[in-house]
């Protein structure tokens, strides 16, 4: 059974176009400010926390497969390409067969809103331009064609807790050697449905929009001194198990964890979406982070988030380990955890401090 | 737990396929399907579902669901809120639990592959916000059951099992890539038992996306005739129960067919257009063949992705060709796409499904409407009903995004 480690990590989110960013907003643990999002027929606007737009225009929006795709594929990409830069620096991984895992919640929803619009006002002039980019494989299409040595790539859609089905595919990839690097992708896009929709499903929620990435390998020489330590079962919400139940299943799975843990949490700013969350890490009494209450309500990229962060902390050293726990909305309960990696990584640059702990 | 995994076998056990459900335009179940792919029947009609009055072309193949599903362990309040989509899925996958014999179980892996999932909801809910933004009735179940995760839910709630949902969404190849991820589940020791299918139902905007990229036939959908102009939409699911020999031997199933081989892999040449030489499509039958240990000479029909467009069968006959040699010039090929449209997320099952017929029941599905070859064809396009042996079966799919997918099914015998 070969280790499995994480090779780079990136990340798109409201506080900006790397991980750097994301780490400083959770740092400061301040909730980022709102923007609003005009919803039709109504006079009072949603709010959203949107990716701000980068200090410069990324390099890859030259590529030509990126040319008319919509913001899920641009923070994808960025993610993506973050997450990857390391591995692609180094001369042992310069033939590398990459894997890669898109899981998405909502997808590409501007484009389909906008297609969809179109067809409803005349679909004779509907625009086949953008018709393409509404499909949920599009972001993986099109961060395959950026990468180019891409030998194997699925979309995984559901709830956010997919995205670590998503990291034990790629796993399970790298394990079989049909990949030698697999890079795993949350991301999401907003617009003023998906705020709608929020706002009647869990309406303390803020919609949000980004990515997040992670880069598997096998070599521990291309790590970043993070090891996939577990990944649990899903614990799929059914008639004969309750959310409650599957987020105390998962609980139960990661097991007792050390003081000198951290829990990254999904949990937001809502008392009843939260509750069976909160009810399955009652007795936590560790470091935790919850990056929704700082980004917002990004679905899978939150997941992503989630999982940055804790991978993040753990490599800059300033925890052993650190677990992730998806209660996700509709499908299922799953938790990992990230542990230091047992080798030497005096050689790997010490990052900065992760943050928003509260004990 | 997902990770870390178990152990991979000493040897990756043999996966056998003990229930098929399949719901098209042409019926519901195996039978009525048998006898319409057996005799090319084509299912086509104009648009009902929805206003294609100023679409270009005006026709589909419509399911028709019956008003009264048969019984389930779905509630009342779960049974409205089954859309099309919704009830083809769970009726194919009753079909083939049902078949199989399996009984309530925990941790039962279900894959799914779709491209739109309960978009109808979405459209609704769309609809609804946009004309009548202050109605709120309704809309909060349209946001849940347009997430084609609920809709997997209702599976496991309408036959009683449970375990982990997983729902790919390679395009077009879904349905291929979640019956080829679940044989990947059983023959690396994840899991003895899978159920795995694809669904999609026809929707206005899937609809008018197509016909706004001109890709929809204005006349009749002919997969490799050399006057094809295009594809036809068509709706509908596919289930299968999967297990390893050994376990389906253990109760005493009935063995429909093995699933030997599958390959799978991603041309990045377009979003929507394939390689124009199918580089990818020769990857992946490559690969399935390999896993499955045989050569092209040992397959006996190949059920091609064939939508009928001047470019994705101009891409895969050559790559047909290419791989399989001299044993083109006789390798029955024919896409069922001709008969019951192109299915999306659903294609991949369904078709594999088809291939289960024919290596059960020993005939070539026809295209009925095919007369002049494509002058990239080096293989005979099957175009009328045949009565022959079939032995193994490949299957292949392709999607937008660029994923290509093969399967290889043998006969049991």
């Amino acid at each position: 059974m070969s280790k499995i480690f994480v090779a780079g990590l990136g990340a798109v989110s409201p506080a900006g176009w790397n991980v750097a960013a994301l780490r400083d907003a959770l740092d400061k643990g301040e909730p980022l400010p709102t923007q609003t999002v005009a919803r039709p027929g109504w006079e009072k606007p949603l709010q959203a926390r949107l990716v701000p737009n980068p200090p410069a225009r990324p390099k890859f929006l030259t590529h030509p497969r990126l040319r008319r795709t919509s913001p899920v594929t641009h923070y994808a990409a960025a993610a993506a390409l973050e997450a990857v830069a390391a591995l692609r620096a180094h001369p042992a991984a310069k033939n590398f067969r990459l894997g890669i895992v898109v899981c998405l919640q909502s997808g590409c929803v501007q484009y389909s809103c906008r297609f969809y619009d179109e067809t409803l006002k005349n679909p004779a002039t509907a625009s086949p331009m953008i018709f393409p980019e509404t499909v949920y494989a599009a972001p993986t299409s099109h961060v395959a064609a950026l990468l180019e040595n891409v030998v194997l790539a699925y979309s995984l859609v559901g709830d956010p807790s997919a995205f670590l089905q998503g990291v034990a595919l790629g796993a399970q990839w790298l394990e079989e050697n049909r990949v030698d690097a697999c890079l795993v992708i949350g991301a999401e896009e907003t617009n003023w449905i998906i705020a709608d929709a929020l706002w009647h499903l869990d309406r303390p929620a803020i919609a949000a929009a980004g990515a997040g990435a992670l880069c598997l390998c096998r070599d521990p020489k291309l790590s970043t001194g993070v090891e996939l330590a577990a990944v649990t079962d899903a614990h799929t919400y059914s008639a004969r198990q309750d959310r409650t139940q599957a987020a105390q299943a998962m609980r139960v799975q990661l097991g007792k964890n050390s003081s000198g843990e951290l829990l990254c949490d999904g949990i937001g700013n809502s008392p009843r979406a939260d509750a069976a969350e909160r009810a399955a890490w009652s007795d936590w009494a560790g470091s935790r982070v919850s990056p929704k209450r700082i980004l917002g309500e990004g679905l899978m990229a939150a997941a992503a988030w989630q999982c940055v962060a804790a991978c993040d902390a753990v490599g800059s050293g300033k925890f052993s380990a650190a677990s992730v726990s998806l209660v996700g909305s509709n499908q299922q309960a799953i938790g990992a955890r990230f542990v230091r990696a047992d080798f030497d990584i005096s050689h790997l640059s010490a990052a900065a401090t992760t943050g928003n702990i509260r004990p | 737990m997902l990770f870390p995994l178990k152990p991979l076998p000493v040897a990756p056990p043999r996966v056998v396929i003990t229930g098929a459900g399949i719901v098209t335009a042409l019926g519901l179940g195996w039978k009525l399907n048998a006898a319409g792919f057996r005799a090319g029947r084509r299912a086509f009609r104009p648009v009902t579902l929805f206003d294609v009055s100023r679409q270009r072309v005006k026709i589909a193949a419509e399911v028709d669901l019956p008003k009264v599903l048969p019984a389930t362990q779905l509630n009342r309040r779960q049974l409205e809120r089954l859309d099309r989509a919704g009830t083809m899925l769970v009726l194919a996958a009753q079909e083939a639990w049902q078949q199989a014999g399996w009984e309530a179980a925990e941790n039962l892996p279900l894959v799914l592959g779709t491209t739109a999932g309960g978009m109808l909801f979405g459209e609704a809910y769309y609809r609804q916000a946009l004309h009548q933004p202050q109605r709120q009735r309704r809309q909060a179940i349209r946001a849940i059951h347009y997430q084609p995760q609920v809709q997997a839910r209702m599976v496991l709630d309408a036959l009683g099992f449970s375990g982990p949902i997983t729902i790919l969404s390679n395009a077009c190849a879904s349905g291929s890539n979640a019956i080829g991820h679940a044989w990947e589940l059983i023959r690396c020791g994840q899991a003895e038992r899978v159920v795995a299918g694809g669904y999609d139902a026809l929707g206005e905007m899937v609809f008018s996306g197509f016909d706004s990229l001109q890709a929809l036939s204005p006349t009749t959908c002919r997969p490799f005739d050399a006057r094809r102009d295009g594809l036809a939409l068509g709706e509908g699911a596919a289930v299968v129960n999967l297990e390893t020999l050994e376990s389906a031997q253990r109760r005493g199933a009935e063995i429909l067919g093995e699933l030997t081989g599958y390959g799978t892999s991603i041309d990045g040449h377009h979003l929507t257009q394939p390689h124009p030489q199918g580089n990818t499509t020769l990857t992946v039958m490559k690969q399935a063949c390999a896993s499955a240990g045989i050569a092209p000479g040992e397959i006996d029909y190949l059920n091609a992705h064939g939508t009928g467009t001047l470019l994705n069968d101009s891409s895969e006959a050559l790559a047909i060709n290419e791989w399989a040699g001299r044993r083109a010039a006789t390798l029955p090929v024919s896409s069922t796409k001709a008969s019951i449209g192109h299915l999306l997320g659903g294609a991949g099952a369904v078709e594999a499904v088809v291939c289960l017929m024919t290596l059960r029941e020993q005939w070539l599905p026809p295209e009925i409407e095919f007369e002049t070859p494509d002058l990239a064809c080096k293989f005979p396009i099957v175009n009328r009903p045949q009565d022959t042996r079939v032995n193994v079966a490949l299957s292949n799919s392709f999607g937008f995004g660029g994923v290509n997918a093969t399967l290889i099914l043998r006969r049991w015998a």
